[in-house]
């Protein structure tokens, strides 16, 4: 399809990555004041900021469920986070993404701790360059850990394709534009659970195996990555020494209100 | 925005207010701290996010072709605009922050454009047909009061470091936005009889009145605007008038430091 | 890892749907059990007291429960009840019953408006976390002075301290009134610049709580300000 040489006979691409690297990423957990759990994350050129309210009253009655908190994602790109000014509201690529980003993190949620209420995760993309809804995934669900929601295990998500024929992992702005494949995939690493998986473009079954396994590797490795950017954030805390907790609720070691 | 303050707090407001002081422990004419990232984004050709407190920021500028306004048909085109997304505060709904993120723009935008900071005259190519259109684009991250001039120093900032892509539409070298008089806003609310200047979003959610005024780098103004229902009188504006020169000057000389 | 391990003082991080132990030992927060294993379901420290396992989160909210005394803030009121802020995923109701006062149908705005804060008491939690909450009880009452702190939930029993010990050490050294709400909200009332005085204390426990001795810590900390205990009447407990 292309006769750009995307990957030389030496395995090396464009950006000098072997075909089974990742870009550089790096997470940070906690960036934001207001919001009851953050985080921003840098994937290569890519650059999200997601912020986490919630759990909370849903207000529109009608969309509450008594059994459980529904997740709410709202994914969007910002004007100049693409080369060419994108306007500002959602389109319907947005609006598809925000779909399949709040199923899947909607599995990893215990969410029936909170009936009637809303979790809502806004991922907002400040800089774009393939790769957008893996590194949204990934930092979305930093930032509910960080709100200290609770869940199964958390979502780790990466890309894997095909350039020349090959099949590589987490492709780059030029190899997503012109390449041949793309398998985003959201896993959670915990459960073993595929909880996001999109693909366009031509895969044999094959180069799909071949992808997805190479994917789900990714995943793994970079919960290590969300890991490592909530224990930075809790070391910064003060740590707590020996309490009088004994039972199975924390709450229990508060012993209410001192009223004199 | 539409959060209630216990009125314990709003008393301990007033309270403080009259021996000078305030919740964070700021002076009443005492600016918060303001930290700027110049350069954070590759997408764009300009950009700066800022702190101002905990009011934080993102501005991204794309510059690009359009044709100049009618009325203005020599000139190059700036277009400002202000997104307050719910990312930025727990109230934040864009039904209800819409009228808020239009006024904010145009404040922005009057002092930019009514400073003559970018010279817009030189970003004419075509008179009445092709022209550089620079879109500045706000994007609050977390919400604290006074987003005027967190997003007024964030756009100076930004500006101050865009490059106009000329190579990209075959117009010879990229050369940086022609910059000049930078116009510095400083925003006071009144609180009972007092003047507050860079109020935080609880002084705001309290305050009776808002006042923002954009001054030069001479010290003559530039832009006003009066906010919320309450009421001014003379003597807060002169007031607020002498605050807003001496402030605006140290603000000036904190965008233009290059570290 | 397994839970053996972690008798130490080491400090264990965990993720959630890490494997904390097996059913041998018994499901606390933060965690939950499935296929005959404990799981973390917070980010946090693993925390082992005797045959319960716990993850002390990196935050949370405060999850309201019977029992609990709490400064609330009213936002709402219709012709028979209060709705009322208790910093908790959800707003709770006070009815016009649950007060001292004798309050006719649509006369609610008279006792308590938007703005007004109480100490109460959650009197009912039910199954869709419905919240309930009461100002008949001794103490309870609307707060008329003061100024209210609010800190994070976890944060609660160190203001309180063992046995009440801190607070009590600040309410006297402090010579003010005190009161500190399960949901992380915290009234004081006394001098300006007593008022003053504690949140600076609060904030250095928050901030410090790791500190060992971090009662006598704060209690040096006020005796080096310049508190004006001895010109007050008053205004102690």
């Amino acid at each position: 399809m292309d006769d750009i040489q995307l990957i030389d006979k030496k395995g090396k691409r464009k950006d000098s990555r072997g075909p089974e690297d990742l870009r550089p990423i790096k997470i940070e957990a906690g960036v934001l004041d207001n919001a009851d759990g953050s985080a921003y994350i840098e994937w290569g050129k890519n650059k999200i900021i997601v912020g986490v309210y919630g759990p909370r009253e849903m207000h529109q009655k009608h969309l509450q469920r008594p059994d459980k908190a529904i997740v709410q994602v709202s994914y969007s790109m910002a004007s100049f986070s693409v080369d060419e000014r994108k306007k500002p509201g959602q389109g319907r690529r947005e609006h598809e993404i925000s779909k399949i980003i709040a199923e899947a993190l909607e599995r990893s949620i215990i969410s029936d701790q909170y009936p009637r209420t809303s979790i809502d995760v806004y991922i907002e993309v400040l800089e774009a360059s393939a790769g957008t809804r893996c590194a949204g995934v990934t930092a979305a669900s930093v930032a509910i850990a960080d709100a200290g929601i609770p869940m199964i295990g958390m979502v780790a998500s990466c890309a894997a394709g095909k350039i020349n024929g090959q099949v590589v992992l987490d492709l780059d702005k030029l190899e997503d534009n012109i390449g041949d494949a793309d398998l985003p995939v959201g896993y959670i690493p915990k459960t073993e659970e595929v909880v996001l998986l999109q693909m366009d473009g031509h895969f044999t079954p094959e180069e799909f195996d071949k992808a997805f396994v190479l994917a789900r590797g990714a995943c793994i490795q970079i919960q290590e990555l969300q890991k490592e950017a909530l224990v930075k954030k809790y070391s910064q805390e003060p740590e707590e020494n020996g309490t009088d907790d004994n039972g199975e609720n924390k709450d229990d070691m508060a012993e209410g209100g001192v009223l004199q | 925005m539409k959060d209630i303050v216990p009125d314990l707090k709003v008393e301990q407001i007033k309270r403080l207010a009259a021996s000078g002081g305030r919740l964070d422990g700021r002076g009443l004419d005492q600016f918060r701290d303001i930290e700027i990232q110049r350069d954070v984004l590759g997408s764009a050709e300009g950009s700066a996010r800022i702190k101002l407190g905990k009011t934080e920021l993102i501005v991204g500028i794309k510059v690009g072709m359009g044709q100049p306004y009618s009325n203005k048909p020599d000139h190059g085109m700036l277009a400002t605009s202000v997104e307050l997304k719910p990312i930025a505060h727990h109230s934040f709904d864009q039904n209800i922050t819409k009228p808020m993120s239009i006024e904010i723009s145009r404040v922005v935008d009057r002092g930019i454009r009514e400073s003559g900071m970018i010279d817009l005259k030189s970003l004419c190519l075509e008179s009445g047909r092709k022209c550089w259109m620079v879109n500045l684009d706000i994007m609050v991250l977390n919400f604290d009061g006074n987003l005027i001039d967190a997003s007024t120093i964030g756009s100076l900032v930004a500006l101050s470091g865009t490059t106009v892509p000329a190579s990209l539409f075959d117009l010879g070298e990229d050369f940086p936005l022609p910059i000049g008089n930078m116009p510095i806003s400083t925003t006071f609310v009144k609180i009972g009889e007092h003047i507050l200047i860079d109020p935080t979003g609880t002084e705001e959610a309290v305050a009776d009145a808002r006042l923002t005024i954009t001054t030069d780098a001479s010290g003559d103004m530039r832009a006003m605007q009066k906010g919320l229902s309450g009421a001014l009188y003379y003597e807060d504006v002169t007031k607020a008038i002498e605050h807003s020169i001496k402030t605006g000057k140290n603000i000036r000389e904190i965008i233009q430091r290059r570290d | 890892m397994t839970s053996q391990e972690t008798t130490s003082n080491e400090r264990v991080f965990v993720l959630p749907g890490d494997i904390l132990g097996d059913d041998s030992f018994r499901s606390g927060s933060g965690t939950y059990s499935k296929d005959g294993s404990i799981h973390a379901s917070q980010a946090g420290i693993l925390n082992i007291n005797r045959d319960f396992i716990n993850v002390m989160p990196i935050s949370s909210k405060y999850n309201p429960k019977f029992g609990d005394s709490v400064i609330g803030m009213i936002i709402d009121h219709g012709p028979s009840s209060w709705m009322v802020d208790i910093g908790c995923p959800y707003t709770a109701m006070m009815h016009t019953n649950d007060v001292q006062w004798n309050v006719k149908f649509g006369e609610t705005g008279k006792y308590l408006k938007p703005g007004d804060a109480i100490l109460s008491r959650v009197s009912n939690v039910n199954e869709v976390k419905k919240i309930q909450i009461t100002m008949k009880d001794h103490g309870l009452r609307k707060l008329e002075n003061g100024i209210l702190v609010k800190i994070p939930q976890p944060k609660v029993p160190r203001i309180i301290g063992k046995g009440g010990s801190m607070i009590s050490m600040l309410k006297q050294k402090t010579q003010t009134k005190m009161f500190v709400g399960q949901n992380g909200m915290v009234w004081i009332e006394g001098e300006n610049e007593n008022m003053q005085a504690v949140s600076q204390a609060i904030q250095i426990i928050i901030d410090r709580a790791h500190v060992s001795g971090l009662t006598e810590y704060v209690e040096k900390y006020l005796d080096n300000q310049d508190i004006s205990s001895q010109d007050i009447g008053n205004t102690g407990d």
